[in-house]
């Protein structure tokens, strides 16, 4: 039992430092691998929470594939002059104040409300998590799952649009 | 020490958030505020995944995996809009882009 907290404040603080580096970095691309840490810290998470499916995803999907094109566009784009100028905009201790009230709030229903959520009944044995997903999506889930696929499409084709340098 | 609940987990995804949403609305590089709402996004799936995992039901999964899809869209036409800016611009500052200021 100690592990699973030990490895939880491990998760934990790895995301959260990655986090807070990630915004505070002046340079581009070391806020990119600051972001890799903290996304490989909720991967595990993820794991912790036996999401095994979701852990993969995460590792392939978001370290693998989005922080990939995050660093070819910060190839692309030159970014030398934007690292030694002011970082923060005028507006950020309105942008601090409002998040440490919205956090606050957040806080308190967590302390207030969790304890009245009772957990539901224990799943059917044998099962693991990438069957129960797979079977809950392609059978309850299957439309939103379909539409994913348009979406996905509208994605590829706006983007290469987007980027290409003429449109004629 | 004491065992680890959802609660725990909702405190994290929490802050976060927080987090991410200070990154986006105090940054002025646009690359940056992109990441900010990745890990925004993040702490809504570890929000899922926690419930998820509290009620002992799959569904919250499901909806991270839609989560995550709809993430990779968006760094996709983000990352394409952010380059057709800069071609068009040359900058990569949020404040200096005031074409639609009045």
């Amino acid at each position: 039992m100690w592990l699973d907290t030990f490895f939880f404040y491990f998760f934990a603080l790895l995301t959260l430092a990655g986090g807070i580096l990630t915004i505070t970095r002046h340079s581009a691309v070391h806020s990119a691998i600051c972001l890799i840490i903290s996304l490989i810290g909720v991967a595990g998470l993820f794991l912790l929470q036996q999401a095994e499916f979701l852990f993969a995803v995460q590792i392939v999907l978001y370290v693998g594939g989005i922080m990939v094109l995050f660093l070819f566009v910060i190839m692309l784009v030159n970014l030398d002059q934007a690292a030694r100028t002011r970082q923060f905009n005028r507006q950020w201790w309105v942008a601090l104040a409002a998040v440490a009230a919205v956090g606050g709030e957040m806080l308190f229903f967590i302390r207030k409300g969790v304890q009245l959520a009772s957990p539901g009944p224990l799943p059917p044995a044998g099962l693991g998590n990438t069957e129960r997903l797979a079977d809950a999506l392609f059978s309850e889930y299957l439309l939103p799952f379909e539409v994913t696929s348009v979406l996905l499409l509208a994605a590829v084709i706006g983007s290469v649009i987007m980027a290409k340098r003429r449109i004629s | 020490m004491h065992p680890v609940t959802t609660a725990h987990y909702l405190v994290l995804s929490a802050a976060l958030l927080a987090v991410g949403t200070i990154g986006v609305l105090a940054r002025r590089n646009i690359v940056i505020i992109l990441m900010s709402i990745e890990l925004m996004l993040n702490a809504v799936n570890i929000n899922l995944v926690a419930f998820s995992r509290h009620f002992h039901q799959v569904n919250g999964q499901i909806f991270a995996v839609f989560v995550i899809t709809v993430a990779v869209a968006e760094a996709a036409v983000g990352l394409g809009i952010l380059i057709a800016l800069f071609r068009n611009k040359a900058t990569v500052e949020a404040d200096e882009i005031e074409i639609l200021k009045w």
